[in-house]
């Protein structure tokens, strides 16, 4: 895979940020995410975090930096003799929606906008194997590529002040599921009775950047179902391994 | 011996906070932690506490507590007008409490925060690694009345007292907050940043924990950024031409460009700012080698 440096900076006394190409594509994605690997194993034994999204790395210290410029230099060093070539082999998670009206506040809207029926929505919109280029906003929110430019739609002008836990939305190219109540801006099409994040188990969020999700319908009923199963522990996410 | 204090009058807003819960902002979680580290650690210090045990933040207006068993606590930071059983009492003290003692609040003298640390630090529940408050994650998200916070009861002589320890308080009053340049610093023209600088901003009525917003506009000709990392001390210019310095309980992403970047002297200085206090930025480099 061709690569290209990236631009290394200080983001303050106790961060580094490393960019790469800014753009939302999945080969970039695949770039950062083998790096991000590679850096946590490098600090392995060291007070850091790194997080990313579509195109950047964010290395947080707990302490301060001693020397940034060395950290730097070595940071550079470790990214330009990497050789990626191994492919990523991630999870694929099967998430079920129920796109009920009750739940689809803005199924109506988007149907009327893009001329399309609602039944079409749901089928473009469980169609791709989604990507997850990170996990931002709220505790546990995927970002998920590959929506179907026939929905990519814009915010709402005015956020909602309060989105359900479980609401599935689009946002412009993205679609993401609000794995807790919040206000939010984006056009929301269903909910999911899954929960994508558990503050009692470590880690607390399965899914993970570079994994992939596949959304499948289901109906008021079986959703309740869901819920159900879930209150007596036998609900199980269905996840797959995915290489790619 | 466990004890608990029990929360008689919750104030405006305090919260349980320790240096913050790391290793989760991967997973979307904000860091959280104390507003103002420096103030936070000496009020640790001064007990012989570890500088990060967990302690009370406290926001403008105090609360009223009671403990049920003898402990050493201090007040650090903001000047609050702390009271023991109606008593004034100084900052940056150690203090001995005994049973059915009470600490209150006066009011609000210098500074915005002041933290209340005790000895060994506050015995509340953790979560993902810290102990740290945050809606939907820990149980409580601020101080309510009714609610027991628990301690350790220890007398004196089993601590490491450090009643000598000094404390500047010089930032509290200073209005000028340390930045470096943001990652998207340099898309700005040089009206716009010598404009920047040049302003003295005043701290607007929306500021919290996650976010303090700045009331002066500018004209802003930057693009949104496609998502990207942001941390506490990021400096957002908004699609609205507003400044949003972004605090210990923000997001772990956003979209709009990063144009400045507080160090940690400036994150303690603005922490200590309320609304209609003025601020001004003074850029920093990154030592060169």
């Amino acid at each position: 895979m061709k690569q290209e440096l990236p631009h290394i900076r200080p983001l303050s006394e106790r961060a580094i940020l490393i960019e790469f190409e800014e753009n939302i594509k999945e080969d970039i994605l695949k770039i950062v995410l083998y790096h991000k690997n590679r850096i946590e194993n490098f600090y392995i034994k060291e007070k850091v975090e790194v997080t990313n999204t579509y195109n950047s790395l964010l290395i947080i210290y707990i302490y301060n930096i001693e020397d940034v410029y060395s950290e730097i230099f070595a940071l550079k060093a470790l990214i330009s003799e990497a050789n990626i070539t191994n492919k990523l082999h991630n999870k694929l998670f099967n998430i079920p929606v129920c796109y009920d009206p009750e739940f689809g506040l803005d199924l109506v809207l988007i149907s009327k906008s893009k001329n399309l029926s609602v039944e079409e929505i749901i089928s473009i919109h469980t169609t791709p194997v989604y990507t997850v280029y990170f996990i931002g906003f709220l505790p546990g929110f995927p970002y998920l590529g590959g929506l179907d430019e026939r929905l990519y739609i814009s915010r709402k002008n005015e956020p909602r002040l309060e989105v359900k836990k479980g609401a599935v939305g689009i946002g412009e190219k993205q679609t993401g599921i609000y794995p807790i109540s919040s206000p939010g801006g984006w056009q929301i099409i269903g909910n999911s009775p899954v929960d994508l994040f558990d503050k009692k188990v470590v880690p607390p969020c399965q899914i993970m950047p570079g994994d992939k999700v596949k959304f499948y319908a289901v109906s008021k009923a079986k959703y309740l179902e869901i819920l159900e199963q879930k209150k007596r522990g036998k609900f199980q996410l269905k996840t797959f391994f995915y290489g790619s | 011996m466990e004890a608990e204090i029990e929360v008689i009058q919750a104030g405006l807003l305090s919260t349980i906070q320790d240096n913050g819960r790391y290793g989760f902002m991967k997973f979307g979680v904000p860091i959280s932690g104390v507003m103002d580290t420096y103030a936070a650690t000496m009020c640790n210090l001064i007990l012989g506490n570890s500088p990060s045990a967990a302690i009370l933040e406290i926001t403008q207006m105090g609360p009223k507590l009671k403990f049920s068993k003898p402990s050493v606590i201090a007040i650090c930071g903001g000047y609050l007008e702390p009271k023991l059983n109606g008593v004034n009492i100084e900052n940056c003290k150690p203090y001995d409490i005994n049973s059915e003692d009470i600490v209150s609040f006066g009011r609000r003298k210098k500074g915005c925060r002041a933290y209340l640390s005790i000895l060994g630090g506050f015995q509340t529940s953790e979560i993902l690694g810290s102990k740290s408050w945050y809606k939907g994650l820990t149980q409580n998200s601020k101080l309510e009345k009714g609610i027991k916070l628990f301690y350790n009861s220890n007398s004196t002589k089993f601590g490491n007292i450090n009643a000598a320890l000094k404390f500047s308080s010089e930032y509290i009053h200073s209005n000028e907050v340390e930045v470096y340049p943001g990652p998207e610093y340099h898309l700005l023209n040089t009206q716009e940043k010598q404009n920047i600088m040049n302003t003295e901003y005043e701290i607007s009525e929306k500021n919290n924990r996650m976010a303090f917003q700045l009331k002066e506009t500018m004209c802003n000709s930057l693009k949104p950024i496609i998502t990207g990392p942001v941390m506490p001390g990021t400096v957002q210019l908004t699609s609205g031409g507003r400044l949003l310095v972004l605090m210990k309980d923000c997001q772990t992403t956003g979209g709009y460009p990063r144009i400045l970047q507080l160090n940690e002297y400036g994150m303690n200085t603005i922490a200590q700012k309320v609304a209609r206090e003025k601020i001004r930025f003074k850029m920093l480099d990154y030592r060169l080698p």
